[in-house]
């Protein structure tokens, strides 16, 4: 008889949903149904049961094709790989667990290898933001129960995130806001008239491109001083206007995204809107918070920072210490360099998202994918290694994008015979180390 | 004053980390000393001899001791970074932090630099010929301290982000600079003879910005406060002095608050 597992946690979005229920067949191999998630994370789900799932090792073979292999030969294939290329990307690491990633720079630092995650085409700006100016920032939690202003800036959670105006920053009825949405004002600032904005009680468009300057104009309001008639197409009479009732709002937060992430000056877009979030202290209580998407991704931020100091796009090509400079040590710009002669992919999909002429170079060095599915990147690659899906048949810690740890579930079984993320890299490990033993780089 | 010539006989296949490539590395050696110097390939330790032909001796100290570097340098990083003395003379393009962390000496590259080059440079004379990239003279990542003593030249254009949390020396750009010139800039002087693209002076606590050429979109927290006559760089010419940013945090001095200053060529 089928069973329901409750409080599951999404592996999706880095809004890690934790209130999921999922209906399992009784021999417990099978997902029959999921209750509570988004159309995304319900998807997730659904992958674990599709026919078709790569359950072994494949390698490529002359003609292009892929040939089945065994797990040995797959992971004594990587180590080799590893052990000989002076410099390896070790790219990923959002869709898995920070156990897994733990290993994986215990690898990174034998090989001198260079590890970096999705933040480096998606949040990675915003560390950089923080990294120079600091962050006053919250949990989820302190937004749904104390946040009376809202501001989505740059971001759109109605698509990227869809719960997460319905489980804490507009919807919910929290200890100190009770009225929910009616007791909660919610401003949307974007060059577009997005579904996030349709939800909020005011639209502010900005001309593209003059996020910063706006910032400016808000932190220059909130000083009193004198402003131009329209700053990035808004008028200074609206700025004024909002930067007082600001000033007077119990708990604010600002949600950021893509939009000043990812358009000209990138982290100083973030900084800007961090130091107005300190401004915005000194009348009231002001919180800031990147909208991270990659599921795990914070997670993989967190470990490389309590381990390396920095986190993401860690060089540890000289073993003994860690280096880290975007555009220098980030994947896009090794890769549009020729900078790494070997390509080490894991719980990601960079051929997804990087610049074509990035994985044009990849496409031209060895080149291992560690994935539960076929995606772009398992079509260039060497090897692929299909791995158990973390969140789903195998738990393990995953960070929210609030910094709050949260311990996943295993609902189903994997294939049999199938390994787990964290296991395949401690083989790999344990191969890396017989190699160096022997002599190897 | 003794004078060493690298010339590069191999170009390397991955970038190579010429960290010793400057006069205090070199001195007191001779050129047998000088090619068993190490560089890095990636996690492999190479010689400089491996890379570059080497001939003369350096001096006793750095002072001492002059470097000319020949041949195709597009792949070699940290040229004369750290170099506290002597000279330096790369006729060729160069990689990444060419001349940053300089606390002395003269540094002149005859083609262009990449990015991150003159980063948090406490003194000395550092010359580009050509182009340089983005991050010229400004902070390395997680420090908030960039260029703060010396003179950097750049006589043709420079990317964005060039003098990121500046706090001293003289900037020269005889061309044109992209966005973000000074962000949070605490002091120093930076000059711009072409056109600057966009927010400069963007979070300006401190220090002075001198653009002769267009500001693209000038930063709302800027006031006009006058004219002034000044010499700037060998040039007279008639200015129009903004203060801010006036949406930062500045400091007081003698009750009075002190603003950067932004002058803009009439």
């Amino acid at each position: 008889m089928p069973k329901e597992v409750t409080d599951v946690i999404c592996p999706f979005c880095g809004t890690l949903c934790d209130d999921l229920i999922v209906t399992v067949s009784d021999d417990n191999k099978t997902i029959l149904g999921v209750k509570n998630a988004c159309a995304i994370g319900a998807e997730k789900f659904n992958h674990q049961r599709l026919p078709g799932r790569v359950k072994r090792p494949r390698m490529r073979q002359a003609d292009g094709t892929y040939k089945e292999i065994t797990y040995d030969e797959a992971i004594d294939w990587t180590a080799n790989m590893l052990v000989k290329s002076r410099k390896t990307l070790m790219y990923g690491w959002a869709s898995t667990s920070c156990q897994a990633m733990s290993v994986g720079h215990d690898i990174a630092e034998k090989v001198g290898g260079i590890v970096d995650n999705c933040a480096t085409v998606c949040h990675g700006s915003s560390l950089i933001a923080i990294e120079d100016v600091g962050v006053p920032s919250c949990t989820l939690g302190e937004v749904k129960n104390r946040a009376d202003r809202v501001i989505f800036w740059g971001c759109n959670p109605a698509h990227a995130h869809p719960r997460h105006m319905s489980r804490y920053s507009i919807f919910p009825r929290g200890f100190f806001t009770v009225k929910g949405h009616k007791g909660r004002k919610i401003y949307t600032v974007d060059c577009r008239y997005t579904d996030t904005a349709k939800c909020s009680d005011e639209f502010i468009q900005v001309q593209q491109g003059y996020d910063y300057e706006l910032l400016n104009a808000f932190r220059t309001a909130a000083r009193g001083e004198v402003l131009p008639d329209t700053v990035g197409g808004v008028p200074k009479e609206k700025i004024y206007e909002i930067v007082e009732d600001l000033k007077t709002c119990r708990f604010g937060i600002i949600f950021f995204g893509m939009g000043l992430t990812h358009t000209m000056g990138r982290n100083h877009n973030i900084d800007i809107a961090i130091n107005l979030t300190r401004d915005m202290n000194d009348y009231t209580k002001f919180a800031i918070m990147a909208m991270r998407g990659h599921w795990n991704v914070t997670g993989s931020g967190q470990v490389l920072g309590w381990q390396y100091g920095f986190p993401y796009a860690v060089d540890l090509s000289r073993r003994d210490q860690a280096r880290h400079q975007t555009g220098e040590t980030t994947s896009v710009d090794l890769l549009n360099r020729s900078e790494v002669e070997a390509c080490f992919y894991i719980a990601t999909d960079p051929g997804a998202h990087f610049p074509i002429d990035a994985m044009k170079s990849s496409a031209k060095k060895p080149t291992v994918t560690v994935d539960p599915h076929i995606n772009c990147t398992t079509e260039i690659s060497d090897i692929h290694i299909p791995v158990a899906m973390v969140g789903v048949e195998v738990g393990g810690c995953a960070y929210r994008m609030d910094n709050v740890p949260i311990e996943t579930r295993k609902v189903v079984d994997p294939p049999e015979g199938m390994l787990t993320d964290e296991e395949l890299l401690t083989k790999i490990n344990h191969r890396v180390d017989e190699l160096l033993a022997k002599g190897g780089a | 004053m003794k004078t060493v010539t690298l010339t590069v006989k191999n170009v390397p296949e991955l970038y190579l980390e010429c960290e010793n490539v400057n006069p205090d590395a070199f001195a007191g050696k001779t050129a047998d000393q000088i090619a068993k110097l190490g560089g890095y390939q990636g996690k492999e330790i190479s010689t400089l001899g491996d890379y570059f032909t080497i001939a003369g001796e350096a001096g006793a100290t750095a002072a001492d001791t002059k470097i000319i570097v020949n041949g195709d340098c597009t792949k070699m990083k940290y040229l004369g970074a750290k170099m506290s003395a002597g000279e330096m003379v790369i006729n060729s393009t160069t990689d990444m932090y060419t001349g940053s962390w300089m606390t002395g000496g003269k540094l002149l590259v005859k083609g262009n630099v990449h990015s991150f080059c003159g980063l948090a440079m406490k003194g000395g004379e550092f010359t580009i010929e050509g182009d340089a990239g983005n991050y010229l003279g400004a902070a390395y990542r997680g420090d908030w301290r960039g260029m703060s003593g010396g003179v950097l030249r750049v006589k043709g254009n420079a990317g964005s982000d060039v003098a990121t949390f500046m706090t001293g020396g003289e900037m020269i750009v005889e061309g044109d600079v992209d966005i973000h010139i000074g962000t949070h800039m605490e002091g120093g002087k930076i000059i711009v003879k072409g056109n600057a693209n966009r927010r400069v002076g963007g979070q300006l606590v401190k220090g002075e910005i001198y653009v002769f050429g267009n500001i693209n979109v000038m930063m709302p927290g800027f006031k006009p406060t006058g004219e002034v006559d000044l010499q700037v760089d060998g040039t007279n010419a008639k200015f129009t002095e903004y203060i801010g940013d006036l949406g930062e945090r500045h400091p007081k001095r003698k009750g009075e608050t002190v603003y950067g200053k932004l002058f803009l060529k009439q």
